[in-house]
């Protein structure tokens, strides 16, 4: 072996041992869900573009991530250096400094390219403190085919009344054919996301500017009313037990007429699971004449934990997993309609994009939802179809039990409000809201 | 002395027993049956046994998507060691509960017991905090830690029940041929108790292969057991039943074959001194 060979062994295995080092590994805390399984699946192409930076996944399921993510951020234990956390939680976490501010990301991921309503969501005092992946809103989901039989046609922005009309022509018990499926499972994420923002086109509200309860009010009464008479009546069986996945399930087995839901699930009952996947349209959210739909906004987020010691190789990844290559990057490997949708205005100007039959309707229902003004008359707090306050996912839940039991038989209306009511005034008194 | 049964009474206990085994052991065949099925078949309505479409699909995606045998060695690890280092610790303390005790030793074993009965959310901040500053969060000696601490008074508790089965003479003679407390211990004590002490390892092994609270709580990346696992893919947005049972019977296999193997001394285990 020459010295000139022996030199440049010796300089490679430098260089090797030099970048291995140097490589640091950063740690993700995500949810179980397809754009997430598809972009762990695109890894080799953030490797080639990061050799310094490997990523190691943790994922779990929803409310167990969100219990574990928020002991590590409030210990400051600095367990994960990427969150995947909802609109829910970056409001309240950014304004108690949980996350790093991504205000400085490259001006290649074009900040101003995200849509207005996402990013409002994600910003507190200026500071963007997550980057979305996905974005989501609610929308009518109805089968083509039952309408025309009914001799009915469904309008583009119907109003609650033509949903009741809807769901009435199609209901055919005798073939368990159901005319309307809403979510009835207890949670401030399963039937209080629907609820509110429903009530939100009632002109109803959580709580008046003073962090007064509001479910004495009118507009919660015709809220609950109207849902539990479109249940009751045009609804399925055990309704009260069904979230997001057992409507899915319904819906995709021809059994329900009419779904309002999260847009991200046109692309599973058009899907190949789907018994009616070329029978769906797509409506917006019903409104009620008051100027706001029934529609609400989420988008899952990736976020920096201040505790993390990896910031920077945490934002080169977010940068990576969130900007506009990596639409396009997705589109070329697995086609446009599996791209992570409701980020990002270009994608929607996209003429490939558009070809995408729920594109349109995504883009324009995620463009009515506004969380810093959700409803008719003013609020003091953030959020669609929650409140962004850190008591809210009891509150949610608890409220969420009871108009569950009314949907099941086991109150009436009136004693869910006001046993409502009576618990969210308790806990805001509790919690030095109120006096 | 037994009492004959009639054929006609053996036959309806043998069906009610069967009935009874067959109750309990429904959801975990539901679930391997629900494994092999799509994700539209495993959730139709009414449920399909026969006309289901059958794929080996959810194996191989869940095999695909996640480093098996690295949770499988984690679970291995952590069940194991924390069962032996409680046995280690429960093998001196239930002999001086068994053969010497004191007025205090029923309290004490009562009080042990009670640590069994607050929720583990009530010490998950402070345990968690403790994890983290020394060192222990997602390592495997740290839940084998945790896990032994969880189980000790269950282990403390049947060793205890089969060390009082054991006659104290026998101990005695030892003590007087000139036997060490060790040698008494580990010579005379110990291999008189193997069923005992094998049941209850068998039991904790399975206590700590099933625990999913602070398996999921004390780990990230690095020692999470098969708990994790499971929880991986479970869903927000999409049908998951399928996969979720694949990656279920997958972590419950191992188990489930070593509780099958060792049945005989489980159930001797588990009745010992209930009859006497």
């Amino acid at each position: 072996m020459t010295l000139t060979t022996r030199a440049l062994l010796g300089a490679s295995a430098l260089a090797c041992l030099s970048s291995w080092a140097m490589a640091e590994t950063i740690t993700v805390a995500t949810v179980n869900n397809g754009d997430m399984v598809r972009m762990q699946g695109l890894m080799d192409d953030f490797k080639a573009k990061h050799p310094d930076i490997d990523v190691q996944w943790v994922t779990l399921e929803e409310n167990v991530l969100r219990q574990n993510v928020t002991t590590d951020i409030a210990t400051g234990g600095g367990q994960y250096d990427v969150l995947t956390i909802g609109t829910y939680e970056v409001p309240i976490w950014g304004k108690q400094g949980w996350l790093v501010s991504l205000n400085d990301l490259p001006e290649s991921y074009d900040v101003n390219d995200l849509l207005p309503a996402i990013r409002g969501g994600l910003t507190v005092d200026g500071n963007l403190y997550a980057a979305p992946f996905y974005g989501e809103s609610s929308m009518v989901m109805y089968r083509k085919d039952l309408m025309e039989a009914a001799g009915l046609t469904m309008p583009e922005a119907p109003t609650w009344a033509d949903i009741e009309k809807a769901a009435a022509a199609m209901t055919d018990k005798s073939k368990e054919q159901y005319g309307i499926c809403l979510r009835g499972k207890a949670g401030w994420g399963e039937n209080m996301a629907f609820l509110t923002a429903m009530s939100n086109s009632y002109g109803a509200r959580w709580f008046d500017e003073n962090w007064n309860p509001q479910f004495d009010q009118p507009e919660w009464k015709a809220t609950l009313e109207s849902y539990l008479n479109l249940m009751n009546n045009y609804g399925p069986p055990g309704a009260s037990n069904n979230g997001f996945n057992e409507n899915l399930t319904l819906f995709q087995q021809g059994k329900c007429g009419m779904w309002i839901d999260a847009t991200v699930a046109a692309s599973f009952v058009t899907g190949k699971d789907s018994t009616v996947a070329d029978k769906v349209g797509f409506a917006l959210a019903p409104d009620n004449g008051l100027g706001k739909r029934g529609n609400w906004l989420w988008a899952w987020s990736l976020a920096i934990p201040t505790s993390s010691q990896k910031q920077e190789a945490a934002k080169a990844f977010i940068d990576w997993a969130t900007n506009k290559d990596y639409l396009a990057l997705v589109a070329s490997k697995e086609g446009w309609a599996n791209v992570p949708p409701g980020t990002r205005t270009s994608l929607y100007e996209n003429p490939e994009y558009a070809k995408v039959p729920f594109a349109k309707m995504t883009l324009d229902s995620i463009n009515s939802a506004d969380p810093t003004k959700p409803t008719v008359k003013p609020v003091p707090y953030v959020g669609v179809q929650f409140v962004a306050i850190p008591e809210f996912q009891g509150l949610g839940t608890t409220v969420g039990e009871l108009f569950s039991a009314a949907l099941a038989g086991q109150k009436s209306a009136d004693d869910a409000l006001a046993e409502a009511q009576a618990a969210v005034a308790d806990e805001m008194k509790a919690a030095g809201y109120i006096k | 002395m037994a009492r004959a049964l009639s054929p006609r009474r053996r036959l309806l206990t043998t069906i009610a027993a069967w009935f009874v085994a067959l109750l309990i052991f429904f959801p975990v065949l539901w679930m391997l049956i629900t494994s092999f099925k799509t994700e539209a078949s495993a959730v139709a309505s009414p449920p399909e046994l026969f006309s289901a479409d059958w794929t080996f699909e959810n194996y191989t995606e869940v095999w695909a998507r996640s480093d098996y045998p690295r949770f499988f060695w984690n679970s291995v690890v952590i069940s194991i060691g924390s069962t032996l280092l409680g046995l280690a610790i429960a093998i001196p303390a239930a002999w001086s509960m068994a053969f010497v005790p004191t007025k205090r030793t029923k309290d004490l074993l009562m009080w042990m017991l009670s640590t069994k009965m607050m929720p583990a959310v009530a010490v998950m901040i402070p345990l968690y905090l403790v994890f983290q500053r020394v060192g222990l969060f997602d390592t495997k000696i740290g839940l084998v830690l945790a896990l032994m601490l969880m189980n000790l008074p269950i282990i403390v508790w049947m060793l205890y029940t089969y060390f009082r089965e054991i006659p104290g003479e026998i101990l005695e003679a030892a003590r007087m041929d000139g036997a060490s407390l060790w040698n008494e211990i580990v010579y005379v004590l110990t291999p008189m108790a193997v069923p005992g002490i094998a049941s209850t390892l068998l039991l904790n092994v399975i206590l700590a292969w099933n625990e999913a609270f602070w398996t999921i709580t004390l780990t990230t990346t690095k020692a999470a057991p098969l708990s994790a696992f499971i929880a991986s893919f479970s869903a927000p947005q999409g049908l998951f039943y399928a996969k979720l049972s694949a990656a279920s019977t997958m972590a419950i296999a191992p188990i489930l074959i070593l509780g099958w193997f060792s049945q005989k001394q489980l159930v001797r285990g588990l009745t010992f001194g209930a009859v006497k």
